[in-house]
């Protein structure tokens, strides 16, 4: 019987391998899917027992901050938010019974300290208490502040970042809430039909009306068709696509340059403009400005939405009937978000290298060394310097003599586009994008005001103004 | 080094296990736990120096290695539920005393464990009657669905931990006895003579199910059962049919019994929305905690027990899912140690089998090592989710009086069996041990 006795024995080890198989399967190949489950509270429990991660302004602001309840085995520590609704949306929040948003949960893995898991293991061993990684923000509190005051309670969004590195300044979107108030009020301000919790910035997609010429006019003077001198008829109901088009208002210009058609927005220009370029030119120049991705911000992708022309929730393609001499100004289906126009003008400002936009800077360790570093990177190359050069001088007339004239600084030479694009009769979404100074700027800003009666140039560049003057007048950069 | 030394020796890693054990619980929890409740693990490690200067005394040529196996996993046992609960610790530490007592008394009373041939239907009819006992109005008690357990006042008590070694010795005995009869019948002329007691014991084994409602315990029953069959006799053209029987019966009053249906939907679509926070709570818990523990674990005294003060977030942390706590803790290195452990003794209690001299201490040997195996394969199964979850105990790990006592009988007649096998020596043959 004893060989039956040994076949039993190989069958259990048999049987005990599977049961080492499974086990692995569940602690180390499909643990970090485990992880994740929706249905999981574990990580949320766990976070709950180490001091999450500080956010910090670039300034040195404590943007949160937490308080313990408990000890022992029942330690929990809770967020909290010290500045209020200052940083909503671009900071988030983080609570078990919610969930997280922004920063918050982007950086989550940091936040927690878990982004190491060897390391942990020795803290351990060690007898030290686990805490998270602190978060540098590239966010400014000051010219936050002036933008959301700027705003002046309108419903809308303005984005500033600096072109040279791509960190992002300003992130400021209306209506807005307090992250304090999310564990008691969440369904009261999910429920709200003015969408408090959505973040404007990096998700609303609005029509970006005439600021969208700055992107017809880099690819047709980049792709060597044009130049800002070259002139074109500007007259009133010209035909684009074979149905008439109109400028605003009406006007109707005889033969002028590009650089004038800029400066007055004229619709009929910019309209033949990409009719010429054609589909291919002009998808192959916005998706190097960044339309149709998110974008690559180090922030949760749900919360970010691609720009571009939409058809439904279809993102439209080269393959798709496009009427493109309307895209060419800022019509047709196409849709943007305020995050995406503060990189056109950031692009154009930076001699045409677009930077990766970023809300960290860096991530440090508890005792204070560093742990990582989000250095500048360039995104794209979305024109040559000589053609960005000749944009930001057209840009600059624009501020100068043309519609953008209130977002003039004094001493300091802005460059600018306005849009206003009617959502319906009377109401309009109103743009203003700009980069300053003209030369080596700083700063590039996108800000826009929904359902406004009034115009791009008279609602959106005052605003503009205001951020970029705090802006630019502080430190300095 | 003689075998009782080696014993002694196997004993070091226990005493290491449960200082170490202690001490990192100690540590990480000395806000909650009173510093006295380390007298628990000196208990403990007490009791196994006492075991084994009594096998020293009773069964010098026993096998010198089960003991210490068997108190690793105790000692496993003991921290962890040291860990989940110092008050339950205790428990656990007198149960051990208790059955190391009945241990000892198995030892001393039985003497030769071939007497218990004599009383096989008895032994059969107890173990049966022990089996059905949850299911008697008044007494019996409902776990989770299945009626696994009895009652008496404040006593609970699972009989099928006890049954098993009645079932096991009723079979070893019986099958040792018609073995020659169905070795010979060829499979053509097999009457239902041959096949008749195999029919029983298949229908036994489906009553289980509808009476008892626990998939677990009739895997497990069954199973031995085929164990010992298939020892008895080397024919898989009976074992076969017998395996294949076993699996349509099940699989079909898996689809009838309410109970078994939702453990098996449970066990298919765990994260399914409708059953996570249901029925499927438990194993799906089970499953999040283990991917928690990764390689090493999260260390002794770390894992993430309760949402709230007195809010488990695994029920049953302590007894069915305890596995789960320990690779939470321990992490693949910690679960794959104890199923290296169990596997090791299940080596050991097959060893004795194939040194026995006589056809039912071989069949004995098997059979009670065989249980032991599909015992642990069907908790550490359960909770891993490679079959449906159901609620045994994993032997002498998982917090439970029963399960220690039984287990402990269990070990005490390998050992008996062993000791007589060795000390024969015709057949001791130069062998490694």
């Amino acid at each position: 019987m004893n060989l039956q006795i040994g076949r039993l024995f190989g069958l259990f080890v048999v049987l005990f391998g599977v049961l080492v198989f499974f086990t692995s399967r569940w602690t180390v190949f499909d643990a970090r899917s485990l992880q994740d489950n929706a249905h999981n509270r574990r990580p949320l429990l766990k976070a709950q027992r180490i001091p999450r991660g500080l956010i910090l302004a670039d300034d040195g602001t404590h943007l949160t901050a937490n308080r313990h309840v408990g000890s022992g085995e029942t330690l929990r520590y809770y967020r909290s938010y010290p500045t209020g609704s200052l940083f909503s949306h671009a900071v988030g929040y983080s609570f078990v019974s919610r969930g997280s948003a922004g920063i918050e949960k982007a950086y989550n893995r940091e936040l927690t300290g878990q982004e190491n898991e060897f390391k942990s293991l020795i803290d351990q061993l060690g007898g030290g208490t686990k805490a998270g990684d602190d978060l540098h923000s590239t966010l400014d509190p000051r010219a936050q502040r002036v933008a959301l005051s700027a705003l002046g309670g309108q419903r809308g969004s303005i984005v500033a970042l600096d072109p040279r590195t791509g960190a992002i300044k300003v992130m400021a979107s209306l209506p807005d809430y307090n992250p304090n108030d999310i564990p008691a009020r969440y369904a009261q301000l999910n429920s709200d039909t003015s969408s408090p919790l959505f973040n404007r910035a990096t998700q609303a997609r609005y029509p970006p009306g005439s600021t969208f010429k700055v992107v017809t006019a880099a690819a047709a003077i980049d792709s060597g068709r044009y130049t800002p001198d070259s002139v074109i008829s500007g007259r009133n109901n010209k035909i684009i696509s074979g149905v008439p088009l109109q400028n605003f208002g009406g006007a109707d210009y005889g033969p002028i340059s590009l650089t004038d058609a800029l400066t007055h927005s004229v619709n009929t220009v910019f309209g033949e403009v990409g009719e010429k370029l054609g589909k291919h030119t002009m998808f192959k120049y916005m998706k190097r400005f960044g339309f149709g991705s998110r974008l690559g911000l180090d922030y949760p992708t749900e919360e970010i939405s691609p720009s571009g022309v939409f058809s439904g929730r279809r993102l439209l393609g080269t393959s798709d009937s496009v009427d493109v001499g309307r895209v060419a100004i800022g019509q047709e289906r196409l849709q943007v978000t305020p995050l995406q126009m503060a990189m056109v003008a950031a692009a154009i400002g930076n001699g045409g290298r677009l930077m990766q936009p970023r809300l960290v800077d860096s991530v440090t360790k508890p005792d204070g060394g560093l742990r990582s570093r989000n250095f500048p990177s360039l995104r794209s190359t979305v024109m040559s310097s000589r053609t960005a050069s000749e944009l930001a001088g057209m840009m600059g007339k624009v501020v100068q003599e043309g519609t953008g004239t209130a977002a003039a600084l004094s001493g300091i030479q802005v460059a600018g586009k306005t849009g206003t694009a009617e959502v319906t009769n009377g109401v309009n979404q109103a743009w203003f994008i700009a980069f300053a100074p003209v030369t080596n700027p700083r700063v590039a800003i996108a800000a826009t005001v929904e359902r406004t009666s009034g115009e791009g140039g008279t609602v959106a560049a005052p605003i503009a103004k205001q951020v970029l003057q705090v802006l630019l007048g502080g430190s300095g950069g | 080094m003689k075998a009782r030394n080696r014993e002694l020796f196997g004993l070091l890693p226990v005493s290491l296990l449960v200082t170490a054990g202690f001490t990192a619980v100690l540590i990480t929890r000395s806000r909650d736990i009173n510093k006295v409740t380390v007298t628990y693990g000196l208990v403990f490690l007490g009791a196994c120096l006492f075991a084994h200067i009594f096998i020293r005394a009773r069964l010098p040529d026993a096998d010198p290695y089960m003991f210490p196996l068997v108190a690793l996993l105790a000692a496993f046992g003991l921290v962890e539920i040291y860990r989940i609960s110092p008050h339950r610790a205790l428990g656990q530490a007198v149960w051990f005393g208790v059955g190391l007592g009945l241990f000892c008394a198995t030892i001393v009373f039985l003497r030769d464990h071939r007497r218990l041939e004599r009383y096989r239907y008895t032994i059969a009819v107890v173990g049966i009657a022990l089996l059905l006992a949850p299911r008697v109005p008044g007494i019996g008690r409902v776990t989770n669905g299945a009626y696994l357990s009895i009652g008496i006042g404040p006593i609970q008590f699972q009989p099928a931990e006890v049954s098993k070694i009645a079932i096991i010795i009723f079979l070893a005995s019986y099958l040792n006895e018609v073995r020659d009869v169905l070795v010979q019948g060829r499979l053509p002329r097999l009457s239902l003579k041959h096949l008749g007691p195999l029919l029983v014991i298949w229908g036994a084994a489906m009553l289980m199910l509808i009476f008892i409602r626990d998939l677990g315990s009739a895997i497990m029953f069954y199973g031995a059962f085929l164990a010992v069959l298939y020892v008895a006799t080397n024919r898989l053209s009976l074992v076969l049919p017998g395996l294949a029987l076993f699996v349509g019966g099940s699989a079909f009053l898996a689809n009838h019994i309410t109970h078994v249906h939702d453990r098996v939907e449970a066990w298919l679509h765990p994260f399914r929305p409708d059953l996570v926070d249901g029925k499927a709570y438990q194993i799906a818990q089970s499953v999040f905690a283990q991917a928690d523990g990764g390689l090493f674990g999260q260390g002794f005294g770390q894992s993430l027990l309760e949402v709230t003060k007195g809010h488990p977030i695994i029920p049953a942390a302590h007894t069915d899912v305890i596995y789960a706590v320990i690779v939470d803790e321990l992490g693949l290195f910690g679960g794959t140690a104890i199923l290296v452990i169990a596997l090791l003794f299940v080596a050991r209690g097959f060893k004795a089998a194939t040194m026995a001299t006589e056809g039912f201490s071989t069949l004995l040997a098997a059979g009670l090592t065989a249980v032991f195996a599909l015992q642990v394969f069907v908790i550490v199964g359960g909770v891993t989710r490679v079959i449906p979850l159901t609620g045994v105990t994993l032997p002498f790990v998982s917090y439970g009086g029963s399960s220690i006592v039984a287990n402990f009988i269990l070990v005490a007649l390998l050992l008996v069996i062993s000791d007589r096998a060795r000390r024969d020596p015709g057949r001791v043959r130069g062998g490694l041990v």
